[in-house]
Protein backbone atom coordinates (compact mmCIF):
# COMPACT_ATOMS: atom_id res chain seq x y z
CA UNK A 1 0.00 0.00 0.00
CA UNK A 2 1.54 3.07 -1.21
CA UNK A 3 1.99 5.43 1.91
CA UNK A 4 -0.38 8.13 0.94
CA UNK A 5 -3.25 6.34 -0.75
CA UNK A 6 -4.07 3.69 3.00
CA UNK A 7 -7.26 1.36 3.30
CA UNK A 8 -9.67 1.86 5.94
CA UNK A 9 -10.26 -1.47 7.33
CA UNK A 10 -13.48 -1.59 10.15
CA UNK A 11 -13.13 -4.38 12.03
CA UNK A 12 -15.97 -5.91 14.40
CA UNK A 13 -17.34 -2.47 14.09
CA UNK A 14 -20.64 -1.46 15.76
CA UNK A 15 -22.05 2.15 15.44
CA UNK A 16 -24.98 3.80 16.63
CA UNK A 17 -25.79 6.63 19.34
CA UNK A 18 -26.29 6.91 22.56
CA UNK A 19 -25.37 2.99 22.89
CA UNK A 20 -28.31 1.79 20.37
CA UNK A 21 -27.02 0.16 17.31
CA UNK A 22 -27.43 1.12 14.03
CA UNK A 23 -25.18 -0.88 11.99
CA UNK A 24 -23.50 -3.30 13.75
CA UNK A 25 -21.10 -6.30 12.56
CA UNK A 26 -19.04 -4.51 10.27
CA UNK A 27 -15.71 -6.17 8.97
CA UNK A 28 -14.81 -4.10 5.62
CA UNK A 29 -11.91 -3.34 4.04
CA UNK A 30 -12.27 0.37 2.00
CA UNK A 31 -9.02 -0.57 -0.54
CA UNK A 32 -6.50 2.41 -0.97
CA UNK A 33 -5.97 4.57 -3.67
CA UNK A 34 -9.68 3.13 -5.36
CA UNK A 35 -13.27 4.70 -5.10
CA UNK A 36 -15.33 3.08 -2.61
CA UNK A 37 -19.33 3.50 -2.89
CA UNK A 38 -21.21 2.76 0.23
CA UNK A 39 -25.27 2.43 -0.84
CA UNK A 40 -28.20 2.05 1.18
CA UNK A 41 -31.56 3.11 1.77
CA UNK A 42 -32.38 6.18 3.43
CA UNK A 43 -31.77 5.96 6.94
CA UNK A 44 -30.13 3.09 6.92
CA UNK A 45 -26.62 4.32 8.63
CA UNK A 46 -24.22 5.61 6.18
CA UNK A 47 -23.85 8.96 7.29
CA UNK A 48 -23.69 8.00 10.26
CA UNK A 49 -20.70 5.55 9.14
CA UNK A 50 -19.38 8.37 7.87
CA UNK A 51 -19.10 10.54 11.01
CA UNK A 52 -17.75 7.38 12.94
CA UNK A 53 -15.01 6.66 10.41
CA UNK A 54 -14.18 10.90 11.34
CA UNK A 55 -13.92 10.36 14.94
CA UNK A 56 -17.01 12.40 15.82
CA UNK A 57 -18.28 9.69 17.64
CA UNK A 58 -17.20 6.76 19.52
CA UNK A 59 -17.90 3.37 18.17
CA UNK A 60 -20.22 1.64 20.63
CA UNK A 61 -17.65 -1.75 19.51
CA UNK A 62 -14.92 -2.87 16.84
CA UNK A 63 -11.78 -1.21 15.71
CA UNK A 64 -11.91 1.87 12.56
CA UNK A 65 -8.25 1.87 10.93
CA UNK A 66 -6.98 4.54 8.48
CA UNK A 67 -4.13 3.27 6.68
CA UNK A 68 -3.55 1.13 9.99
CA UNK A 69 -4.00 4.05 12.44
CA UNK A 70 -6.94 3.64 15.18
CA UNK A 71 -8.13 7.33 15.18
CA UNK A 72 -9.03 6.98 18.51
CA UNK A 73 -5.55 5.73 20.15
CA UNK A 74 -3.67 8.29 18.26
CA UNK A 75 -2.66 11.67 20.37
CA UNK A 76 -0.95 14.83 19.46
CA UNK A 77 0.91 15.78 16.33
CA UNK A 78 0.40 12.15 14.74
CA UNK A 79 -3.59 12.78 15.32
CA UNK A 80 -3.16 16.29 13.53
CA UNK A 81 -1.13 14.97 10.46
CA UNK A 82 -3.73 12.05 10.09
CA UNK A 83 -6.89 14.63 9.99
CA UNK A 84 -5.22 16.81 8.13
CA UNK A 85 -4.74 14.19 5.10
CA UNK A 86 -8.26 13.72 5.37
CA UNK A 87 -11.41 15.89 3.79
CA UNK A 88 -14.78 15.60 3.67
CA UNK A 89 -17.90 16.77 2.41
CA UNK A 90 -21.04 16.66 4.84
CA UNK A 91 -24.35 15.95 3.24
CA UNK A 92 -25.72 19.40 3.36
CA UNK A 93 -22.09 20.85 2.97
CA UNK A 94 -21.89 22.49 6.22
CA UNK A 95 -20.16 25.49 5.18
CA UNK A 96 -19.72 27.93 7.81
CA UNK A 97 -22.38 30.33 7.80
CA UNK A 98 -20.53 33.08 9.11
CA UNK A 99 -17.44 32.98 6.26
CA UNK A 100 -18.28 34.03 2.37
CA UNK A 101 -17.83 30.49 -0.28
CA UNK A 102 -13.64 31.79 -0.50
CA UNK A 103 -13.23 31.69 3.41
CA UNK A 104 -14.58 29.06 3.50
CA UNK A 105 -12.48 26.95 1.09
CA UNK A 106 -9.74 28.79 1.98
CA UNK A 107 -10.27 28.01 6.18
CA UNK A 108 -7.99 24.70 6.13
CA UNK A 109 -5.04 26.22 3.95
CA UNK A 110 -5.18 29.62 6.16
CA UNK A 111 -4.84 27.36 9.57
CA UNK A 112 -2.28 24.56 8.35
CA UNK A 113 -0.33 26.27 5.44
CA UNK A 114 2.55 28.81 5.12
CA UNK A 115 0.85 29.78 1.97
CA UNK A 116 1.13 33.11 1.95
CA UNK A 117 -2.31 35.42 0.93
CA UNK A 118 -1.97 35.25 -2.71
CA UNK A 119 -1.19 31.92 -2.86
CA UNK A 120 -4.12 31.08 -1.11
CA UNK A 121 -6.45 33.26 -3.07
CA UNK A 122 -4.93 31.28 -6.70
CA UNK A 123 -5.85 27.78 -5.06
CA UNK A 124 -8.98 29.05 -3.89
CA UNK A 125 -10.20 30.01 -7.04
CA UNK A 126 -8.60 27.10 -9.16
CA UNK A 127 -10.43 24.99 -6.41
CA UNK A 128 -13.85 26.61 -6.97
CA UNK A 129 -13.15 26.55 -10.26
CA UNK A 130 -12.99 22.83 -10.25
CA UNK A 131 -16.67 22.83 -8.97
CA UNK A 132 -17.92 25.66 -11.01
CA UNK A 133 -18.29 28.22 -8.89
CA UNK A 134 -15.03 30.67 -9.55
CA UNK A 135 -17.74 33.90 -9.87
CA UNK A 136 -19.05 33.04 -6.21
CA UNK A 137 -16.54 33.29 -3.94
CA UNK A 138 -17.82 36.24 -2.52
CA UNK A 139 -21.16 34.82 -2.08
CA UNK A 140 -22.63 33.59 1.55
CA UNK A 141 -23.77 30.14 1.84
CA UNK A 142 -27.03 31.23 2.74
CA UNK A 143 -27.24 33.24 -0.70
CA UNK A 144 -26.62 29.90 -2.81
CA UNK A 145 -28.84 27.33 -4.11
CA UNK A 146 -28.16 23.39 -2.25
CA UNK A 147 -26.57 21.78 -5.34
CA UNK A 148 -24.43 25.20 -4.84
CA UNK A 149 -23.43 24.71 -1.29
CA UNK A 150 -22.62 20.90 -1.81
CA UNK A 151 -20.20 21.60 -4.54
CA UNK A 152 -18.55 24.45 -2.49
CA UNK A 153 -18.23 22.01 0.21
CA UNK A 154 -16.36 19.68 -2.11
CA UNK A 155 -14.20 22.36 -3.32
CA UNK A 156 -13.08 22.86 0.51
CA UNK A 157 -13.00 19.18 1.00
CA UNK A 158 -10.59 18.85 -1.62
CA UNK A 159 -8.33 22.50 -1.31
CA UNK A 160 -6.08 20.41 1.19
CA UNK A 161 -5.18 18.16 -1.74
CA UNK A 162 -5.92 15.26 0.86
CA UNK A 163 -4.81 11.69 0.70
CA UNK A 164 -8.49 10.36 1.82
CA UNK A 165 -12.20 11.83 0.63
CA UNK A 166 -15.34 11.34 2.17
CA UNK A 167 -18.14 12.19 0.52
CA UNK A 168 -21.87 12.34 2.36
CA UNK A 169 -23.96 11.59 -1.29
CA UNK A 170 -21.90 14.16 -3.30
CA UNK A 171 -24.59 14.14 -6.20
CA UNK A 172 -27.65 14.12 -4.70
CA UNK A 173 -29.58 17.38 -5.29
CA UNK A 174 -27.39 17.92 -8.55
CA UNK A 175 -28.50 17.84 -11.98
CA UNK A 176 -27.37 15.64 -14.39
CA UNK A 177 -25.10 17.30 -15.76
CA UNK A 178 -23.32 18.89 -12.78
CA UNK A 179 -23.89 15.11 -11.47
CA UNK A 180 -21.64 13.99 -14.62
CA UNK A 181 -18.99 16.55 -14.48
CA UNK A 182 -18.84 16.13 -10.65
CA UNK A 183 -18.56 11.91 -11.11
CA UNK A 184 -15.51 12.79 -13.71
CA UNK A 185 -13.97 15.23 -11.03
CA UNK A 186 -14.21 12.60 -8.40
CA UNK A 187 -12.62 9.85 -10.71
CA UNK A 188 -10.03 12.50 -12.09
CA UNK A 189 -8.94 13.20 -8.30
CA UNK A 190 -8.66 9.60 -7.42
CA UNK A 191 -6.56 8.71 -10.53
CA UNK A 192 -4.21 11.65 -10.23
CA UNK A 193 -3.51 11.58 -6.97
CA UNK A 194 -4.54 8.06 -6.21
CA UNK A 195 -6.72 9.29 -3.50
CA UNK A 196 -8.50 6.63 -1.15
CA UNK A 197 -12.44 8.15 -1.56
CA UNK A 198 -15.35 6.87 -0.09
CA UNK A 199 -18.62 8.21 -1.36
CA UNK A 200 -21.74 7.29 0.23
CA UNK A 201 -25.20 7.62 -2.59
CA UNK A 202 -28.08 6.48 -3.68
CA UNK A 203 -27.45 7.39 -6.98
CA UNK A 204 -27.08 3.84 -9.17
CA UNK A 205 -25.94 5.63 -12.26
CA UNK A 206 -23.05 7.83 -10.57
CA UNK A 207 -21.80 4.38 -8.47
CA UNK A 208 -21.86 2.68 -11.65
CA UNK A 209 -19.25 5.17 -13.68
CA UNK A 210 -17.00 5.96 -10.42
CA UNK A 211 -17.33 2.84 -7.94
CA UNK A 212 -14.10 0.11 -7.55
CA UNK A 213 -15.99 -1.47 -4.81
CA UNK A 214 -19.35 -1.33 -3.28
CA UNK A 215 -20.49 -1.63 0.06
CA UNK A 216 -24.59 -2.14 0.83
CA UNK A 217 -25.91 -1.16 4.25
CA UNK A 218 -29.45 -2.25 5.11
CA UNK A 219 -30.92 -4.33 7.84
CA UNK A 220 -28.89 -2.65 10.27
CA UNK A 221 -25.23 -4.82 8.58
CA UNK A 222 -23.40 -4.76 5.43
CA UNK A 223 -25.50 -6.57 2.52
CA UNK A 224 -22.66 -6.61 -0.02
CA UNK A 225 -19.21 -5.91 -0.32
CA UNK A 226 -17.48 -6.42 -3.71
CA UNK A 227 -17.15 -4.99 -7.46
CA UNK A 228 -19.58 -3.28 -8.82
CA UNK A 229 -19.18 -6.28 -11.46
CA UNK A 230 -20.07 -8.78 -7.97
CA UNK A 231 -22.94 -6.45 -7.47
CA UNK A 232 -24.54 -6.30 -10.80
CA UNK A 233 -24.89 -10.26 -11.06
CA UNK A 234 -26.50 -10.62 -7.45
CA UNK A 235 -29.10 -12.86 -6.88
CA UNK A 236 -30.40 -11.15 -3.69
CA UNK A 237 -33.76 -10.20 -3.72
CA UNK A 238 -33.44 -6.77 -2.08
CA UNK A 239 -30.45 -6.06 -3.85
CA UNK A 240 -32.16 -6.69 -7.54
CA UNK A 241 -34.67 -4.14 -6.36
CA UNK A 242 -32.61 -1.55 -5.35
CA UNK A 243 -29.96 -2.27 -8.37
CA UNK A 244 -33.39 -1.93 -10.82
CA UNK A 245 -34.91 0.54 -8.79
CA UNK A 246 -38.32 -1.64 -8.44
CA UNK A 247 -40.76 -1.32 -6.20
CA UNK A 248 -41.51 -3.91 -3.69
CA UNK A 249 -44.74 -6.31 -5.33
CA UNK A 250 -47.81 -5.39 -3.78
CA UNK A 251 -50.92 -7.63 -3.93
CA UNK A 252 -53.67 -5.03 -2.35
CA UNK A 253 -52.94 -1.22 -3.19
CA UNK A 254 -51.58 1.18 -0.65
CA UNK A 255 -54.15 3.87 -1.02
CA UNK A 256 -57.11 2.93 0.64
CA UNK A 257 -57.91 6.19 2.22
CA UNK A 258 -60.55 8.26 1.42
CA UNK A 259 -59.04 11.52 -0.29
CA UNK A 260 -59.36 14.29 2.39
CA UNK A 261 -62.98 15.90 2.29
CA UNK A 262 -62.92 19.24 0.73
CA UNK A 263 -66.63 20.27 2.84
CA UNK A 264 -63.49 20.08 5.93
CA UNK A 265 -61.31 22.90 4.94
CA UNK A 266 -61.75 25.98 6.66
CA UNK A 267 -61.99 27.94 4.01
CA UNK A 268 -64.50 26.97 1.11
CA UNK A 269 -62.29 27.05 -1.47
CA UNK A 270 -65.40 26.07 -4.27
CA UNK A 271 -67.07 29.44 -3.29
CA UNK A 272 -64.20 31.82 -3.33
CA UNK A 273 -61.94 30.63 -6.72
CA UNK A 274 -65.27 30.86 -7.91
CA UNK A 275 -65.62 33.97 -10.63
CA UNK A 276 -61.82 35.16 -10.20
CA UNK A 277 -60.78 33.88 -13.21
CA UNK A 278 -58.84 36.52 -15.23
CA UNK A 279 -59.93 34.45 -18.91
CA UNK A 280 -61.35 31.99 -19.27
CA UNK B 1 -37.75 -0.65 50.52
CA UNK B 2 -41.37 -0.23 51.64
CA UNK B 3 -43.42 1.78 49.19
CA UNK B 4 -43.84 4.68 52.15
CA UNK B 5 -40.02 4.97 52.63
CA UNK B 6 -39.56 5.58 48.82
CA UNK B 7 -42.36 8.19 49.16
CA UNK B 8 -40.60 9.48 51.76
CA UNK B 9 -37.60 9.91 50.01
CA UNK B 10 -38.18 10.39 47.08
CA UNK B 11 -38.45 14.17 47.69
CA UNK B 12 -34.22 13.72 49.19
CA UNK B 13 -33.45 11.90 46.05
CA UNK B 14 -34.41 14.47 44.01
CA UNK B 15 -32.56 17.10 45.74
CA UNK B 16 -29.55 15.28 45.71
CA UNK B 17 -30.07 14.71 41.81
CA UNK B 18 -30.74 17.91 41.12
CA UNK B 19 -27.41 18.60 43.74
CA UNK B 20 -25.10 16.34 41.81
CA UNK B 21 -26.81 17.72 38.73
CA UNK B 22 -25.55 21.15 39.34
CA UNK B 23 -22.25 20.40 40.69
CA UNK B 24 -21.59 18.18 37.29
CA UNK B 25 -22.70 20.94 35.14
CA UNK B 26 -20.10 23.38 36.79
CA UNK B 27 -16.94 20.88 36.78
CA UNK B 28 -17.83 20.61 32.89
CA UNK B 29 -18.15 24.41 32.61
CA UNK B 30 -14.61 24.81 34.53
CA UNK B 31 -12.78 22.38 32.53
CA UNK B 32 -14.76 24.09 29.24
CA UNK B 33 -13.41 27.77 30.41
CA UNK B 34 -9.89 25.92 31.22
CA UNK B 35 -9.96 24.98 27.62
CA UNK B 36 -11.08 28.38 25.95
CA UNK B 37 -8.39 29.16 28.04
CA UNK B 38 -5.47 27.17 27.01
CA UNK B 39 -6.43 28.15 23.47
CA UNK B 40 -6.39 31.72 23.72
CA UNK B 41 -2.45 31.65 22.76
CA UNK B 42 -2.50 28.80 20.37
CA UNK B 43 -1.78 30.73 17.12
CA UNK B 44 -0.96 34.14 16.05
CA UNK B 45 -4.56 34.12 14.10
CA UNK B 46 -5.90 33.98 17.30
CA UNK B 47 -5.19 37.73 17.16
CA UNK B 48 -7.34 38.60 14.49
CA UNK B 49 -10.29 36.97 15.23
CA UNK B 50 -10.11 38.42 18.77
CA UNK B 51 -10.22 41.67 17.49
CA UNK B 52 -13.03 41.52 15.37
CA UNK B 53 -15.01 40.19 18.43
CA UNK B 54 -13.72 42.88 20.16
CA UNK B 55 -15.98 44.64 17.62
CA UNK B 56 -18.69 42.89 18.42
CA UNK B 57 -18.93 42.59 22.06
CA UNK B 58 -17.33 45.87 23.12
CA UNK B 59 -17.71 48.46 20.28
CA UNK B 60 -21.02 47.57 19.30
CA UNK B 61 -22.29 47.86 23.18
CA UNK B 62 -21.10 51.53 23.58
CA UNK B 63 -24.38 53.10 22.75
CA UNK B 64 -26.27 50.51 24.41
CA UNK B 65 -23.81 50.60 27.80
CA UNK B 66 -24.26 54.42 27.90
CA UNK B 67 -27.83 55.09 27.33
CA UNK B 68 -27.83 52.57 30.17
CA UNK B 69 -25.19 54.72 32.14
CA UNK B 70 -26.93 58.22 31.42
CA UNK B 71 -29.95 56.89 32.84
CA UNK B 72 -28.99 54.93 35.90
CA UNK B 73 -26.79 58.05 37.06
CA UNK B 74 -29.46 60.51 36.52
CA UNK B 75 -31.91 58.73 38.38
CA UNK B 76 -29.55 58.19 41.47
CA UNK B 77 -28.74 61.64 40.87
CA UNK B 78 -32.01 62.45 41.60
CA UNK B 79 -33.28 59.79 43.99
CA UNK B 80 -29.90 60.63 46.46
CA UNK B 81 -30.53 64.27 46.33
CA UNK B 82 -33.96 64.14 47.57
CA UNK B 83 -32.82 61.73 49.98
CA UNK B 84 -29.91 63.54 51.32
CA UNK B 85 -31.48 67.08 51.06
CA UNK B 86 -33.72 65.70 53.42
CA UNK B 87 -30.92 65.29 56.29
CA UNK B 88 -29.49 68.55 54.20
CA UNK B 89 -26.76 66.30 53.43
CA UNK B 90 -26.61 67.36 49.87
CA UNK B 91 -23.32 67.70 49.39
CA UNK B 92 -22.95 64.01 49.63
CA UNK B 93 -24.20 63.26 45.98
CA UNK B 94 -21.25 63.06 44.74
CA UNK B 95 -20.14 60.29 47.12
CA UNK B 96 -22.94 58.41 46.76
CA UNK B 97 -23.59 58.72 42.98
CA UNK B 98 -19.69 57.44 42.38
CA UNK B 99 -19.60 54.99 45.43
CA UNK B 100 -22.94 53.33 43.93
CA UNK B 101 -21.71 53.19 40.67
CA UNK B 102 -17.97 52.72 40.78
CA UNK B 103 -18.63 49.43 43.35
CA UNK B 104 -22.18 48.00 42.18
CA UNK B 105 -24.17 49.02 39.29
CA UNK B 106 -20.97 49.73 36.78
CA UNK B 107 -19.86 46.16 37.21
CA UNK B 108 -23.34 44.48 37.50
CA UNK B 109 -25.04 46.14 34.64
CA UNK B 110 -22.93 46.03 32.40
CA UNK B 111 -22.57 42.45 32.82
CA UNK B 112 -26.17 42.11 31.84
CA UNK B 113 -26.42 44.41 29.32
CA UNK B 114 -23.42 42.71 28.04
CA UNK B 115 -25.20 39.29 28.48
CA UNK B 116 -28.31 40.28 26.92
CA UNK B 117 -26.89 42.29 23.51
CA UNK B 118 -23.85 39.49 23.18
CA UNK B 119 -24.02 36.59 25.42
CA UNK B 120 -27.63 35.64 23.94
CA UNK B 121 -25.81 36.05 20.31
CA UNK B 122 -22.79 34.04 21.35
CA UNK B 123 -25.15 30.97 22.66
CA UNK B 124 -27.22 30.92 19.31
CA UNK B 125 -24.56 31.09 16.68
CA UNK B 126 -22.71 28.64 18.51
CA UNK B 127 -25.83 26.22 18.46
CA UNK B 128 -26.75 27.01 15.37
CA UNK B 129 -23.26 25.91 13.90
CA UNK B 130 -23.86 22.63 16.49
CA UNK B 131 -27.10 21.57 14.68
CA UNK B 132 -25.90 22.65 11.55
CA UNK B 133 -22.88 20.11 11.36
CA UNK B 134 -20.40 23.43 11.31
CA UNK B 135 -19.19 22.12 14.36
CA UNK B 136 -18.55 18.57 13.31
CA UNK B 137 -16.86 20.22 10.11
CA UNK B 138 -14.73 22.34 12.09
CA UNK B 139 -13.28 19.07 13.77
CA UNK B 140 -12.77 17.62 10.89
CA UNK B 141 -10.56 19.96 8.98
CA UNK B 142 -8.64 19.78 12.21
CA UNK B 143 -9.55 22.92 13.58
CA UNK B 144 -10.23 23.05 17.21
CA UNK B 145 -14.11 24.29 17.51
CA UNK B 146 -13.32 25.52 20.98
CA UNK B 147 -9.71 27.69 19.54
CA UNK B 148 -11.91 28.68 16.58
CA UNK B 149 -15.15 30.03 18.56
CA UNK B 150 -14.65 30.09 21.95
CA UNK B 151 -11.36 31.52 22.60
CA UNK B 152 -11.61 34.29 20.70
CA UNK B 153 -14.77 35.47 22.71
CA UNK B 154 -13.02 34.70 25.44
CA UNK B 155 -10.56 37.03 25.18
CA UNK B 156 -12.81 39.53 23.86
CA UNK B 157 -15.12 39.86 26.86
CA UNK B 158 -11.88 39.81 28.95
CA UNK B 159 -10.92 42.74 27.40
CA UNK B 160 -14.47 44.84 26.60
CA UNK B 161 -15.77 44.13 29.67
CA UNK B 162 -14.03 46.13 32.17
CA UNK B 163 -13.51 48.76 29.12
CA UNK B 164 -17.39 48.91 29.13
CA UNK B 165 -17.77 49.27 32.64
CA UNK B 166 -14.92 52.06 32.59
CA UNK B 167 -17.18 53.62 30.41
CA UNK B 168 -20.42 53.10 31.90
CA UNK B 169 -18.74 54.87 35.42
CA UNK B 170 -18.22 58.05 33.08
CA UNK B 171 -21.23 58.57 31.61
CA UNK B 172 -23.12 57.66 35.13
CA UNK B 173 -21.12 59.99 36.97
CA UNK B 174 -21.89 62.66 34.25
CA UNK B 175 -25.82 61.90 34.38
CA UNK B 176 -25.98 62.12 38.44
CA UNK B 177 -24.36 65.99 38.23
CA UNK B 178 -27.36 66.36 35.05
CA UNK B 179 -30.17 65.86 37.45
CA UNK B 180 -28.38 66.49 41.04
CA UNK B 181 -26.62 69.67 39.59
CA UNK B 182 -28.16 71.02 36.59
CA UNK B 183 -31.44 70.40 37.56
CA UNK B 184 -31.76 70.12 41.02
CA UNK B 185 -29.21 72.82 42.39
CA UNK B 186 -26.60 70.72 43.96
CA UNK B 187 -23.33 72.59 44.19
CA UNK B 188 -21.14 71.84 41.19
CA UNK B 189 -18.04 72.26 42.82
CA UNK B 190 -18.79 70.00 45.70
CA UNK B 191 -20.08 67.40 43.62
CA UNK B 192 -17.03 66.93 41.86
CA UNK B 193 -14.71 66.86 44.64
CA UNK B 194 -16.73 64.36 46.85
CA UNK B 195 -16.52 62.23 43.21
CA UNK B 196 -13.05 62.27 43.73
CA UNK B 197 -12.81 62.78 47.22
CA UNK B 198 -14.66 59.79 48.41
CA UNK B 199 -13.42 57.37 45.18
CA UNK B 200 -10.01 54.85 46.54
CA UNK B 201 -7.77 53.13 44.52
CA UNK B 202 -9.49 50.10 46.38
CA UNK B 203 -12.81 51.10 44.84
CA UNK B 204 -11.86 50.84 41.10
CA UNK B 205 -10.03 47.82 41.60
CA UNK B 206 -12.78 46.10 43.24
CA UNK B 207 -15.25 47.06 40.27
CA UNK B 208 -12.38 46.21 38.08
CA UNK B 209 -12.26 42.47 39.52
CA UNK B 210 -15.88 42.02 39.18
CA UNK B 211 -16.09 43.05 35.70
CA UNK B 212 -13.14 40.79 34.84
CA UNK B 213 -15.07 37.93 36.87
CA UNK B 214 -18.44 38.86 35.51
CA UNK B 215 -16.72 38.70 31.59
CA UNK B 216 -15.44 35.36 32.28
CA UNK B 217 -18.78 34.00 33.47
CA UNK B 218 -20.80 35.42 30.79
CA UNK B 219 -18.89 34.34 27.95
CA UNK B 220 -18.08 30.63 29.92
CA UNK B 221 -21.75 30.40 30.55
CA UNK B 222 -23.08 31.91 26.99
CA UNK B 223 -20.68 29.99 24.95
CA UNK B 224 -20.71 26.42 26.91
CA UNK B 225 -24.75 26.23 26.75
CA UNK B 226 -24.57 26.84 22.83
CA UNK B 227 -21.95 24.54 22.14
CA UNK B 228 -23.80 21.48 23.77
CA UNK B 229 -27.25 22.51 23.22
CA UNK B 230 -27.44 19.11 21.02
CA UNK B 231 -26.86 17.28 24.41
CA UNK B 232 -30.12 18.67 26.15
CA UNK B 233 -33.33 16.90 26.88
CA UNK B 234 -36.03 18.97 26.35
CA UNK B 235 -36.10 20.74 22.68
CA UNK B 236 -33.45 19.48 19.45
CA UNK B 237 -33.45 21.72 16.44
CA UNK B 238 -33.93 25.00 16.20
CA UNK B 239 -36.33 25.20 19.35
CA UNK B 240 -33.49 23.53 21.30
CA UNK B 241 -31.44 26.61 20.14
CA UNK B 242 -33.93 28.92 21.38
CA UNK B 243 -34.19 27.22 25.14
CA UNK B 244 -30.64 26.99 25.28
CA UNK B 245 -29.99 30.70 24.54
CA UNK B 246 -32.95 31.46 27.36
CA UNK B 247 -30.98 29.85 29.50
CA UNK B 248 -27.89 30.99 28.97
CA UNK B 249 -29.38 34.73 29.71
CA UNK B 250 -30.88 33.76 32.69
CA UNK B 251 -28.18 31.98 34.24
CA UNK B 252 -25.70 34.42 33.50
CA UNK B 253 -27.84 37.00 35.31
CA UNK B 254 -28.21 34.56 38.23
CA UNK B 255 -24.79 34.22 38.35
CA UNK B 256 -24.01 37.78 37.99
CA UNK B 257 -25.85 38.35 40.95
CA UNK B 258 -24.79 36.03 43.33
CA UNK B 259 -21.22 36.25 42.25
CA UNK B 260 -21.62 40.11 42.78
CA UNK B 261 -22.44 39.06 46.68
CA UNK B 262 -19.60 37.24 47.89
CA UNK B 263 -17.34 39.55 45.46
CA UNK B 264 -18.73 41.80 47.75
CA UNK B 265 -18.52 40.56 50.94
CA UNK B 266 -14.89 39.72 50.06
CA UNK B 267 -13.49 42.36 48.66
CA UNK B 268 -14.81 45.48 50.90
N1 LIG C 1 -27.79 12.31 16.19
C1 LIG C 1 -28.55 11.20 16.15
N2 LIG C 1 -29.03 10.66 17.28
C2 LIG C 1 -29.76 9.54 17.27
N3 LIG C 1 -30.08 8.86 16.15
C3 LIG C 1 -29.64 9.33 14.98
C4 LIG C 1 -28.86 10.54 14.91
N4 LIG C 1 -28.56 10.77 13.62
C5 LIG C 1 -29.14 9.76 12.91
N5 LIG C 1 -29.78 8.91 13.73
C6 LIG C 1 -30.51 7.69 13.33
O1 LIG C 1 -29.59 6.84 12.69
C7 LIG C 1 -30.17 6.21 11.58
C8 LIG C 1 -29.27 6.38 10.37
O2 LIG C 1 -29.19 7.74 10.04
P1 LIG C 1 -28.21 8.26 8.91
O3 LIG C 1 -28.25 9.72 8.89
O4 LIG C 1 -26.90 7.60 9.09
O5 LIG C 1 -28.92 7.68 7.60
P2 LIG C 1 -28.42 7.71 6.10
O6 LIG C 1 -28.16 6.31 5.69
O7 LIG C 1 -27.32 8.68 5.94
O8 LIG C 1 -29.73 8.22 5.34
P3 LIG C 1 -29.85 9.25 4.11
O9 LIG C 1 -29.52 8.48 2.89
O10 LIG C 1 -31.29 9.65 4.13
O11 LIG C 1 -28.93 10.37 4.38
C9 LIG C 1 -31.55 6.81 11.40
O12 LIG C 1 -32.49 5.86 11.83
C10 LIG C 1 -31.58 8.00 12.30
O13 LIG C 1 -32.84 8.12 12.92
MG1 LIG D 1 -27.10 10.52 5.14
Amino acid sequence: MPENSPDIVLRDLTIGYGGLAVVSGLNVRLPGGKISVVLGGSGCGKSTLLKHILRLHRPISGDILLGGHDMFSLQGKALHCLKQRIGVLFQDGALLGSLTLGENVALPLREHTRLRDRAVREIVRAKLGLVGLAEFASYYPNELSGGMRKRAGLARAMVMDPDILFCDEPTSGLDPINAAELDQLLLELSRRFSMTMVVVSHDLASMRVIADYVVVLGDGRSLFQGSVEELEKTEDAYLRRFLDRMAQERDEPRLTMPRLDPSMMKIDCSQHLAGTKAVD
Amino acid sequence: MSRQGEATLSPLAALGRVSLGVVNEMGAMLIFLFHAFRLIFSSLGQFAKTVRQIYFIGVKSVIVIALIGLFTGMVMGMQLYFALSMFGADGFLGSGVALSMVRELAPVLTAIMVTGRAGSAMTAEIGVMRISEQIDALETMDINPMGYLVSPKLAASIVSMPLLTAFFNLIAIFGGWLTGVLLLGANAGVYWNRVQSSLDWDDVSGGFVKSLVFAVLVCTVCCFEGYFTHTRKGGVGPEGVSQSTTRAVVTSCVLILISDYVLTSLLW
